[in-house]
């Protein structure tokens, strides 16, 4: 059954959707979403280092997407904001990479694949690394949730319930940097924090707890995977880009459901979305 | 006792918020927290809870004391749907029964299955303090727990909060702006300027002169509230004591 490599792209994109959407949530309600692209910005870096070291492209992005957030979380507060350092880390770390790629000149890089993915081209090897990823995504997410929770509502909340609330942030900017890692060969580096985000914020309208947020928005993030994957064969499109289209279809088309049937969830109307 | 600081310092980026501050929380005691803006007075809170560290000085918790804390600021993000259950449910669950009971001491009874950005200010404060009640805390500690409330809803709030301290019999420690409201409710007052000015009951702190001092303009705002002021400025009535 893996041997078909359409089977493998379902499952690979499957499995990314899955992370994505607790960390998406996350990223949502922290207002981090430039932060997903910072990671993503420095996964660039990252393939150029891999090329030039001949490690694996996992390992590489895995690395750079580690010191880039660490990085940034440790300097957050020090006089500058995150937003200002995450602009400056993560065009500089994107800016490094491309310079980084120019140089490896024996090799012939399709920089196209790494920036929009190439889901058709994942093999088993890949699908195993992809799995194992997600799984300790999903149960970092699962061990840490409450803490996390806790701490993304109010940090000394937290410390006065005996979470350390660094510790928390750290757990949630490993995972990120996993899944980013883990998933650029299913939607490549550019449309990584799309994954992340938009089933998350598809979702807000439906949910009234946490947890039910980051269930409807991994059940959308699958069907936005398996029904883009089945578009990008039809039409013959590009697959990563066709996944977060039709992701942002969903969203769009939730939305003006809400707005013209008011009494699907009555609290909600009357504020911006 | 359940909380002794010892000449406690805390500075934050090199400035020094708080000198040098001794004092010591008993067990259903209320003490009232006033101090001017940047006084240090959520700062000694965040001592407290660990949230900042101390460059001197030793805080002294009795062992395995449980702290419920209620922050000034609490922003919810509209991007994050939570129910007051499940607000009560974090870090880790409670029986329903022991949530409705909560709930029913913080004066917020049938909230339950309301979203918390919907709540009023007041709904919300109380919510706070429910989730504060949770796991029978040994100290509860207020910042500004009726910020944004009107005169008589924080009047009731901290009525609530006196019946709390009756029934659980837990030491309260509270941080106010509105002397005149929480006076009756309190045991005891710390004036607190990056120092401890001065302590003891409310009335003698209010008459004190490192009071006015403070809050000499408030107090002549709101003297016409006060028409029964004490005449004898200079002779200081005897629980009062003095800090340095």
């Amino acid at each position: 059954m893996l041997d078909d490599f359409l089977v493998r792209a379902m499952l690979a994109s499957v499995g990314v959707a899955l992370a994505a959407a607790p960390l998406g949530c996350f990223v949502v309600w922290r207002r981090m979403a430039y932060f997903g692209d910072a990671t993503a910005h420095a996964a660039v870096l990252g393939v150029a280092l891999s090329l030039a070291l001949s490690i694996p492209i996992f390992a590489g992005v895995l690395v750079a997407c580690l010191f880039m957030a660490i990085t940034v979380s440790s300097l957050s507060g020090r006089g500058f904001t995150m937003d200002t350092l995450l602009g400056v880390m993560s065009h500089t770390s994107l800016a490094i990479g491309l310079v980084a790629v120019s140089f490896l000149s024996g090799v012939r890089i399709d920089l196209m694949s790494y920036l929009f993915g190439d889901i058709l081209a994942v093999g088993k090897t890949d699908l195993w690394v992809i799995a194992l990823g997600v799984m300790i995504v999903l149960a970092l997410m699962v061990w840490r949730w409450s803490g996390i929770l806790l701490s993304t509502i109010n940090p000394d909340l937290a410390l006065a319930s005996g979470i350390d609330p660094k510790r928390e942030q750290l757990v949630l900017t490993i995972s990120l940097a996993i899944v980013v890692a883990v998933s650029i060969k299913v939607v490549g580096v550019l449309l990584i924090a799309a994954m992340l985000i938009v089933p998350a914020a598809t979702a807000r309208p439906f949910s009234k707890t946490p947890e039910m947020m980051a269930l409807i928005a991994a059940i959308l993030g699958i069907s936005a995977c398996l029904s883009g994957l089945r578009a990008s064969y039809v039409f013959d499109t590009p697959t990563g880009p066709t996944i977060v289209c039709v992701s942002a279809l969903l969203f769009v088309l939730t939305n003006l459901a809400h707005r013209l049937i008011p009494f699907i969830r009555p609290h909600f109307i009357g504020k911006k979305i | 006792m359940l909380i002794e600081c010892e000449n406690l310092s805390v500075h934050l980026r090199r400035r020094e918020i708080l000198q040098n501050i001794s004092l010591s929380v008993n067990s259903g005691e209320i003490v009232t927290i006033i101090g001017p803006n940047g006084s240090g007075k959520s700062t000694l809170f965040k001592a407290i809870i660990g949230a900042v560290p101390s460059s001197s000085g030793v805080i002294h918790k009795k062992q395995g004391l449980r702290i419920g804390y209620v922050p000034q600021k609490l922003h919810i993000d509209e991007a994050l749907p939570i129910t007051v259950k499940r607000f009560m449910n974090l870090p880790s669950g409670h029986s329903q029964l022991a949530i409705e009971e909560a709930l029913e001491n913080a004066g917020a009874s049938k909230l339950e299955s309301e979203q918390l950005m919907d709540l009023s200010g007041g709904q919300f404060q109380r919510v706070l303090l429910a989730r504060a009640l949770l796991g029978q805390p040994d100290l509860l500690l207020l910042d500004e727990a009726t910020q944004g409330l009107d005169h008589r809803g924080s009047a009731e709030f901290y009525r609530q909060i006196s019946h709390v301290r009756d029934k659980l019999g837990c030491g309260i420690v509270m941080i106010s702006h509105e002397l005149h409201v929480v006076m009756r409710q309190t045991d005891r007052v710390i004036c607190l300027n990056g120092n401890i000015c001065c302590q003891g009951k409310p009335e003698a702190v209010s008459d004190s002169p490192e009071y006015y001092a403070l809050f000499g303009l408030d107090r002549d705002n709101e003297s016409a509230l006060y028409l029964h002021r004490n005449h004898h400025r200079n002779t200081l009535p005897a629980e009062m004591t003095h800090a340095g």
